[in-house]
This record gives structure tokens, C-alpha cells and sequence, in this order.
């Protein structure tokens, strides 16, 4: 945590940060034991090449939405839209496909990311300029790009068939028996990772979520910030919206119905603090294939169908108390520590 | 009450009084009701009659009910996404308990007690662990439809006794009015006694203002908000108990997503997110413009996806437009002042 | 200061809401205008005016687009106004407020694939008071809540025709599982109670292991697949008695080392399938022609207008380019036996 910039809580600041990436590992273990625990119970989890596969591809397309959702949770706003964000850019990438089928693919990327992050600019401007809390604009979003989903989409719908095989070859290939679009989850997380935690606009965006009015009085441009941070996550969830039509190679107006949840869920678990101002997109990936690996555990292990959705809740409830007991040590041990100082 | 809710609600106090009353957002919600039932009346075939108003009222129930107590847990900058869950819940509940045998009214009132039970989770973790309620209810939408979809798997229960689904569907003879509505009218009136001319309301409006300031002035804020949480609870599963005998049919996925319904309806009726401002009547009458607006639009043939991207919209305008339009003066008054002083 | 901004704020909303009704209004006289008949409600429905809605489970579904398009080819064949409306997801409560809006528009018949058996059930038979003709296709609701079912299959029909395919694809012996649709889903339900009793019966060397829920939906039934592979490594077969379901395990199974090794078999649409017969992953699979389904029902609907048949048992009907039809036990007509598709056929097909 460079904390150049704070003086008086330099200390308490650069503390709650090496707390949080002890948060980080806790996580991890948690990923840790859940593979562990299911690959005794059916060793093909983890070592049949399928199995690997998957644990490493599946939770690929939510850690990216959810290292989005995390930056723009920690200015202390959200962004319910992923989910329609995602859908819209999952048609449009296959809808390109049939419409212009001499277009190279690779510069669908670039659209389906331009897309992403024009819907995240229109989140970000309403949020930033108009000064509407953010849950109350991307639930409107939600409804709003869904809609428009429905409305473009009717009953159409993109087979692998219209695909092109290089392009649906990404979202099941390996390099070195890592998938392709875990590769590319993973160099967006590095990126965003380097980017909050050295580079300035990184450390603005938790000035901002800790303390918004202090961040204005201290000059930070929030507006602007602000703005960037739903314009990434934006971008994220198209990005995400075109490995989608890669991996899953159908596409119907549904597309990502309910990701923003799981997003949210995501980020929660994986210690980003709903309040703004703390918590890592590390933490928010590792959540992400925390989060993904247990729906895929459970039935392995023998959980009915049925009750999945209430372990996920009971699990992101855990998470959050978690969280908030190790809070209360802490900010008790620093109370003690503080009087030991003044004395 | 504290300097900011003096300075917040009552700096028009020097307007005259049918000022303050009519220019309020509230008014300007029920004039937008108003006028889209009159549009819808004059252009749209088949709007303008009884019918239309009693399918209106038996589909917009569910949410006018649970709206009530979500509009006193946001005004105090709290929320509770977990609603709809707990409607199916208790749906599911009911269903589980009559097919087991239990008589339906003591099946309807282990339901609306496991709801309260369900609010009181929330409450509790909210106010005594002290967690946002963001994160504690996003966590509860899925532990308590996960409940629901997990106590009644693939099966769906609907044999229920024909004089408790003709309570909740029927209307009062020669009205186009449901039964229901009644009910709702009565809690409404209750609701908004509490809110808007109790104590206890002022203290809500406090905590929403500032949870520290209204500590300070002797509030109970923990207590205020777990009260807040369970009658959410308790209202939603009896919502819920309406919902399982208007359709027949308790099933684990009922109303799946109604929460969004309800908070955008909560918050196109005024009521601020950060919470210190909002008015029942205007919550009532953002529930019946959407409702009003949707039944016009399919009567109209407009399909679903179109529905729900004017939904959208109008909820994005509604609150926008405030910002927007002060955005709007602030610059005017600015081009103005500088005007004059430029001048001598 | 603050109150004059909100209530600009409320006529803001308020011209909003303004015009997006004048857009509607406009949009609805044109349909107005076009057909002058359109405002007779329901004494119109009696004297012939068949203005017949599809109300799909859900909108945005290819399956409910072809046989809603089946449905809009015959009513255009006897001149008929054919609509479809329906909820952007497939619940229940949605589809009520729709039928409650069609009842008061009056039109002469409804054809609608229920999302819940009951729930629908009271507005169906409002529907029905104010002259509305009420057909179920696809999927059927209590027998007291409409005048027609039409029966794609028989569930003995469905049933059978999956355990006969997944028995010849696997040598009838080894383990296989089920991907259903969602576990409320009526038809998925019955159809795999009947698959059970024929296996139990038929093939004692077939075990099914496991039944799962992919709750028509890619993502979710596409990681079913890959669950119920790891899961039971044995695994020589699954049956996905629904279209989402099949195309995602097929496409699943099409990119991992089990292609081959796993028979994908069930019920799906040739477009959606083609690429995995060609590819070799699935072997054959079944359907109806929805298109058909569709078609049958439009004609049903029809003759109810006409009062040629009221729904009893041994009404006969004529369903144009289908032939002749008649109506079974519980007012259900039979739209015939399911087709089974594979590489040397599927070429013949497109939808």
C-alpha cells in the first residue's frame, strides 16, 4: 500500500492492508480445501484432463466480470448492469459473425470491448454526473439493456454453427494445459491488479471509496474517476460477453441473466468491502473461483441439486461475518496498540 | 431532531403552505399516474373499464404490500434485496405445511412467522453483527430461495381450499376492488400512521439522515432498523401467502426477481436511496404508475422486452431528472450572476 | 429551492411516461386500421373472427418461434389475425397478466404453452367466460382450465422413443444420466417417470444415476454436462429430454476427451444439433415438428371459433395440409409419433 500522500493514518492504513491480503489467503485456503476435499471424494475433479480443465475455465468469464465489478465496488458505488452488459455484448459478437463473416475475428474483441465499455460510460456518466447512486442507475440499466437485448435478439438465436472454429476453438483450448480464456482472465486481473495498487489513478479510486467528499476536498478528480471505473467494468462485462459466446457457443436474448449476483457475491466474498475503499480485485477473482468451484463441487459431492442455491447464500453470509469479526479484532488491536503509544 | 433534518425537510417552510404541499415529487408522481390513466383511457382499446383496474390491482398486490415496510427500511439508507425470496419461501412453506395436513389457516400463520423469523436473520446481522445490509441481504436472496426451491424440489402444491383462493382473488361485491386491496389499505393507513406521525417515524427519517446524529438525539437506531427488518420479513411472506393462493400453485420459484419490481417502484415513488426522504403516498402511486403503464402497454400489444425498457427508462428519468434540472439552474444562475458582475 | 426541482423531476417522469403511451397508441390504431373487425371483442369471436394469440412459455425462444410460426402460416391459410405475446421469462404470473389482457381484448382464441399447470388456470378460465377459445399446446394445463390440448407425443410415445435411442447408442447396458429442464418443469417430469419405469422394465443393465437440472439454460445445463462427466466417470450415456439441454451437452461433449465415449441423445431441433451429428458426437435424436404443433393448433383453434367441435371426445377436425384429426380422451388431440432424426435425414429439415 503506497501511502505517501496520508500522513496521520499512514501506519493504520498500511496495516489494513497487509490485513487485507491475509483476507486474500484465507480465501485461497478456502479454494484449497474445497478442491482438496472434493478431489478425495472423486479424484476426476481435479486430475482427469476434463476436470482440471474445467476448474481452471469455468470460473474464467465471472472473475473477469468480477474484477470489474470489484474496481467499481471499491469507489464505493456497483454496477448491477454486468449481467445485461454481458448479454448484449455476447449477441453482438455473434451477430457480427453472421453479418460480416469476412470481418477477422480476433477484431471482434476490440468491438465486443468498445461496446462493453460505451454501456459502462452510459453507467458511469448517469452515476458521475447526474449523482444518482449507482444501485439505483444500473438496476435501471439492468431492466433498460435487457430489454433492449429482448427487443434486438426476439427469438433469434446464434448457433456454434455461425461461429467461426478459430474463434470457438478459445473458449475450449489449451496452451500448456491452461485454457486459453483463463489466460486471458488472468492477464486482465494482472493488469488491473499492477494498476490499483502502484499507479495513481489506482490509489484514487480507494481514496474515493473511503471518504468521497474527503477525496473531492483533497482535489482528487472523483467525476473522472469515477467514470473510468464503470467505464472498465463495462468493458470487462463485454469482454466477458465475447469469450462467453467462445466458450458456450449458443447465444439467446437470456445470456447472462443473474450474473450481476454472482459478480457482487464475487467480489463480497472475496473480501472487496460493499462500502468502498478496501478489499483487492485478487480478492475478487479468488471469490470468483471460490464461488464458481463450490456450485461445481456440490453435486460431486453428493449436495442436491435443490439446496445449492442456499449453500452459495449461506456461503456469501459466512464470508461477510467472517470478514467483519477479524474487522473488529483488528480495529481493537489498533486501539490497544494506539494507547500503548500515548502512554 | 437534529439540525440536518430541520435544514433537509423543512427548508421550504417559507413557501406558503399549498406550495409546499403540490410542488412536492410526490404530486408529480400521482400526476403522472393520473395522466397516464387518462391517456391509456382515451387511446388505448379496452383500458377504460373495471376489469382493467381489477387485474391491475390483483397483479401490482404483491408489490403495493411489500413496498410498505421497504419504503421505511430504505428511508433509513438500508435495504433488503432478499424480498422476493422470502416470498418464496413462505409460499413454499404453505404448500409444504397444507399438504402435510396442517390446517391451512395455522399453515398461513407458521408461514407469516417463519417470514418474521426471516427478516429478524437479516435485522440481526445488519444491526447487531453490523454488517451493510447490501451484502447481508444479497447473501439472504440466495439462502432463502435456496431453502424454498430445496424443501419443495420438482413437485408444485395446488390443491388449496377453493374459500381461501376465492379471499384472495375476489373482489368486493360490485367493485372491481379485490379483497386484498383491503387488507393492503389497512396496513397502508397503519404504515403510513407510523411513518409519517409517530415518533417512532421521525426516528426512521433521523436514522436515514444520520445513523450517528439520530444515536446521539436518543434514538434507538439497532432496535428502529430490526423492527424495520422484521416487518419487511413478516409483510413479504404474507405477500407471499397471497401470491400462492391468487395463482393456486406454491412453487419454490414464485416471484422470482419481484424485488427489483419493488424497488424501483419504491424509489420512482420518491423515496431517496441514501435514505432521510420519501412519502408513502408517493411510493403507492410509483407501484400504480408502473403497474398502471405496463397493463396499458400490453393491452396496446407491446411486448414484454419494450415493458420492461420503459420500465427502465422511467425509472433512470425519475431519478435523474432532479440532478439534471438543478444541473440545469445552477449553470443559468451561474451565466447569470457572472453577467452581472461583469457588467459595471 | 428543492421542491419545485422534484416537482420538475415528476413532470419529467410524467412526459416520459406521456410518450412512450402516445407511441403505443399510435402503433395500436395502426393495428386498428388494418383490421376494422378488431374491436368487436368477444361477440366477434362467435361470427367467425378469428383473431387467434400464441402465448409462448416465454419469448426468445427458438423452439416457441417455430411453432408459433407453424401456427401463423395456417391462420394466414383460412385468413385469420394471428399474434403472439408472451413474458421475457418463463414464469407463471407473467403469463397470467397476459391472458387477463387478451380476455379483455376479446380475441377469439388463445394458444398457449402453460408455464405452471394451475397457476394459469383461473385466468385461463376467465378467458373462457368472455368467449375466449382456449387450446394448450405443448404444454397442458388442468383439462378443466382449457377446450383443447394438443398432445406433441404421447409421454408413453417420448419416453420410449429416448430409452429405445440411448439403449442402441450405449449396447443396452452401462450407466447413464438424465439433463432435465428445471425440476418444476411438467412435462420433463413425466416423461422421465415413464423413462424410469421402461428402464427398470426393459433394460435391467442400464443404470440412471443421476437426474440433473439445467434449467433451460446453455451455461447452466453446459456445466451440468461437464458436473455429471466428472461425477461418474463411467458414464456411458446422457438423455437431455429438452432442446437446451441437448445442444449444450453436445456441445460440452464435442470438446472434451469424452467425445465418443459418452452417447448425447434426446430431444433437440436439427439446426441447433446439425454440427454435432455431422461431428460425430451425437448419433440420432428425437423431436416433433414444432412447426406442426403450432400449425395443429392454430387449426383447432379454428374450428372451436367455428363451433365445428367443442373439445368432447370424437370431434373430428380438418387441419389443412395435416389432414383430419380427432379429439382423444380429456379434450386432447394427438399431433402424431416423434421423428427420430439423424445424419442421413437431418439434411431434410430447417428449423
Amino acid at each position: 500500500m503506497s501511502a505517501r500522500t496520508w500522513n496521520a493514518s499512514q501506519t493504520m492504513l498500511s496495516r489494513l492492508g497487509s490485513f487485507a491480503r491475509i483476507r486474500e489467503v484465507g480465501i485461497l485456503a478456502a479454494f484449497v480445501l474445497v478442491v482438496a476435499v472434493t478431489t478425495a471424494k472423486n479424484p476426476n475433479f481435479l486430475f482427469s484432463p476434463d476436470g482440471f480443465r474445467d476448474l481452471l475455465l469455468t470460473p474464467s468469464i465471472l472473475m473477469l466480470v468480477a474484477v470489474g465489478q470489484a474496481v467499481v465496488i471499491i469507489t464505493r458505488n456497483v454496477d448491477l448492469s454486468v449481467g445485461s452488459v454481458l448479454g448484449l455484448s455476447a449477441y453482438l459478437t455473434g451477430r457480427i459473425f453472421v453479418d460480416f463473416p469476412s470481418l477477422p475475428w480476433p477484431l471482434v474483441f476490440v468491438i465486443g470491448i468498445a461496446f462493453g465499455a460505451c454501456l459502462g460510460l452510459v453507467n458511469g456518466a448517469l452515476v458521475a454526473f447526474a449523482k444518482v447512486p449507482s444501485l439505483v442507475i444500473t438496476l435501471g440499466t439492468l431492466y433498460a439493456y435487457r430489454g433492449i437485448n429482448v427487443w434486438w435478439t426476439g427469438s433469434d438465436r446464434i448457433n456454434a454453427s455461425d461461429m467461426p472454429d478459430g474463434f470457438l476453438a478459445l473458449g475450449t483450448d489449451s496452451v500448456a494445459n491452461i485454457p486459453v480464456l483463463t489466460l486471458i482472465a488472468l492477464l486482465v486481473l494482472g493488469c488491473a491488479a499492477w494498476y490499483m495498487h502502484t499507479q495513481r489513478g489506482g490509489r484514487e479510486l480507494y481514496a474515493i471509496g473511503s471518504d468521497p467528499d474527503a477525496a473531492r476536498l483533497y482535489g482528487l478528480r472523483v467525476t473522472r474517476r469515477v467514470l473510468v471505473a464503470f467505464v472498465v467494468s463495462g468493458a470487462l462485462a463485454g469482454l466477458a460477453g465475447v469469450l462467453y459466446a467462445a466458450r458456450y457457443g449458443t447465444v439467446n436474448s437470456q445470456v447472462g441473466s443473474g450474473f450481476e449476483l454472482e459478480a457482487v457475491g464475487a467480489a463480497v466474498i472475496g473480501g472487496v468491502a460493499i462500502f468502498g475503499g478496501s478489499g483487492s480485485v485478487f480478492g475478487a477473482a479468488i471469490g470468483a473461483y471460490l464461488l464458481m468451484t463450490i456450485n461445481r463441487a456440490l453435486p460431486v459431492l453428493g449436495v442436491d441439486d435443490f439446496w445449492q442455491r442456499a449453500v452459495v447464500g449461506a456461503l456469501i453470509l459466512g464470508a461477510i461475518v467472517l470478514d467483519r469479526i477479524a474487522a473488529a479484532r483488528q480495529v481493537k488491536r489498533f486501539a490497544r496498540m494506539r494507547e500503548a503509544s500515548h502512554d | 431532531m437534529t439540525d440536518a433534518t430541520t435544514v433537509r425537510t423543512y427548508r421550504d417552510y417559507g413557501q406558503p403552505l399549498w406550495r409546499r404541499i403540490l410542488l412536492t415529487r410526490e404530486t408529480g408522481i400521482i400526476a403522472a399516474l393520473a395522466a397516464v390513466f387518462a391517456v391509456s383511457a382515451a387511446s388505448v382499446p379496452n383500458f377504460a373499464s373495471e376489469l382493467t383496474l381489477q387485474y391491475l390491482l390483483l397483479d401490482t398486490a404483491a408489490i403495493l404490500l411489500i413496498a410498505l415496510p421497504m419504503t421505511m427500511v430504505i428511508v433509513t439508507g438500508e435495504i433488503d434485496l432478499s424480498v422476493a425470496s422470502v416470498v418464496g419461501l413462505s409460499s413454499v412453506l404453505v404448500g409444504v405445511l397444507y399438504q402435510g395436513g396442517v390446517p391451512m389457516a395455522l399453515a398461513a400463520l407458521i408461514a407469516v412467522a417463519a417470514g418474521a423469523v426471516a427478516g429478524a436473520f437479516n435485522g440481526f446481522l445488519v444491526t447487531v453483527v453490523g454488517l451493510p445490509s447490501l451484502a447481508v441481504t444479497i447473501g439472504t436472496l440466495a439462502l432463502y430461495r435456496g431453502l424454498a426451491v430445496g424443501l419443495l424440489g420438482t413437485t408444485a402444491v395446488t390443491d388449496f381450499p377453493d374459500g381461501w383462493r376465492d379471499a384472495a382473488t375476489g373482489t368486493i361485491p360490485g367493485t372491481p376492488i379485490p379483497w386484498v386491496i383491503v387488507v393492503f389499505g389497512v396496513l397502508a393507513v397503519a404504515f403510513g400512521l407510523l411513518l409519517h406521525f409517530t415518533p417512532f417515524g421521525r426516528g426512521v427519517f433521523a436514522i436515514g439522515l444520520s445513523d450517528s446524529a439520530a444515536a446521539f438525539s436518543g434514538i434507538r437506531v439497532g432496535r428502529t432498523k430490526l423492527i424495520l427488518f422484521v416487518l419487511t420479513g413478516t409483510v413479504s411472506a404474507f405477500a407471499g401467502i397471497y401470491f400462492t393462493l391468487r395463482y393456486g400453485s406454491a412453487r419454490g420459484d414464485n416471484a422470482t426477481g419481484l424485488e427489483l419490481a419493488v424497488i424501483a417502484a419504491v424509489l420512482l415513488g420518491g423515496v431517496s436511496i441514501f435514505g432521510g426522504r420519501g412519502a408513502l403516498h408517493g411510493v403507492i402511486a410509483g407501484v400504480l404508475l408502473i403497474g398502471t403503464l405496463s397493463s396499458a402497454l400490453r393491452l396496446a400489444n407491446v411486448t414484454s422486452d419494450v415493458i420492461n425498457i420503459i420500465t427502465g427508462t422511467l425509472l433512470i428519468a425519475s431519478v435523474v431528472s432532479p440532478s439534471v434540472t438543478a444541473w440545469v439552474r445552477n449553470r443559468w444562475a451561474r451565466r447569470g450572476r457572472s453577467a452581472a458582475v461583469s457588467q459595471p | 429551492m428543492k421542491s419545485p426541482l422534484m416537482k420538475r423531476g415528476g413532470m419529467a417522469v410524467a412526459a416520459l411516461a406521456g410518450m412512450a403511451l402516445a407511441l403505443t397508441a399510435c402503433s395500436s390504431s395502426d393495428g386498428e386500421s388494418s383490421d376494422p373487425s378488431g374491436s368487436a371483442g368477444a361477440a366477434g369471436a362467435e361470427s367467425g373472427d378469428y383473431s387467434i394469440t400464441f402465448l409462448p412459455k416465454n419469448l426468445g425462444n427458438a423452439y416457441f418461434d417455430t411453432s408459433d410460426a407453424g401456427g401463423e402460416e395456417a391462420i394466414e391459410e383460412f385468413g385469420g389475425t394471428y399474434a403472439e405475446v408472451g413474458p421475457a421469462e418463463a414464469a407463471p404470473d407473467a403469463q397470467v397478466s397476459y391472458i387477463n389482457t387478451l380476455a379483455q381484448q376479446g380475441v377469439g382464441a388463445v394458444a398457449v404453452s402453460a408455464n405452471d399447470p394451475e397457476a394459469i388456470c383461473d385466468a385461463l378460465n376467465e378467458a373462457r367466460d368472455a368467449g375466449t377459445k382456449v387450446v394448450t399446446f405443448d404444454s397442458d394445463t388442468n383439462p378443466e382450465c382449457r377446450d383443447l390440448f394438443i398432445n406433441q407425443a404421447t409421454a408413453d410415445g417420448i419416453a420410449k422413443v429416448q430409452v429405445d435411442m440411448i439403449a442402441e447408442q450405449i449396447g443396452d447396458a452401462g450407466q447413464i444420466a438424465i439433463l432435465s429442464a428445471s425440476a418444476n418443469a411438467t412435462n420433463q417430469n413425466a416423461w422421465i417417470e415413464t423413462m424410469e419405469q421402461l428402464l427398470a422394465d426393459e433394460h435391467p443393465d442400464i443404470e440412471l444415476v443421476d437426474v440433473v437440472y439445467g434449467d433451460d439454460d446453455d451455461q447452466t445445463s453446459f456445466d451440468k454436462t461437464a458436473a455429471l462427466l466428472q461425477t461418474y466417470p463411467d458414464l456411458k450415456g446422457i438423455v437431455s429430454p429438452t432442446t437446451v439441454g441437448i445442444a449444450a451437452a453436445a456441445r460440452y461433449i464435442s470438446t472434451s476427451d469424452a467425445k465418443g465415449q459418452v452417447a448425447v441423445t434426446g430431444l433437440g431441433t436439427p439446426n441447433q444439433m446439425r454440427e454435432y451429428v455431422e461431428d460425430g458426437t451425437v448419433t440420432a435424436f428425437a423431436l416433433w415438428n414444432p412447426a406442426d404443433l403450432g400449425y395443429l393448433a392454430a387449426y383447432a383453434a379454428k374450428a372451436l371459433i367455428d363451433g365445428d367441435i367443442t373439445g368432447a371426445e370424437g370431434d373430428s377436425f380438418e387441419a389443412g395440409k395435416l389432414g383430419e384429426y380427432t379429439v382423444d380422451a380429456d379434450g386432447t388431440v394427438l399431433l402424431g409419433d416423434p421423428y427420430v432424426f439423424d445424419a442421413d435425414n437431418i439434411g431434410d429439415f430447417d428449423f
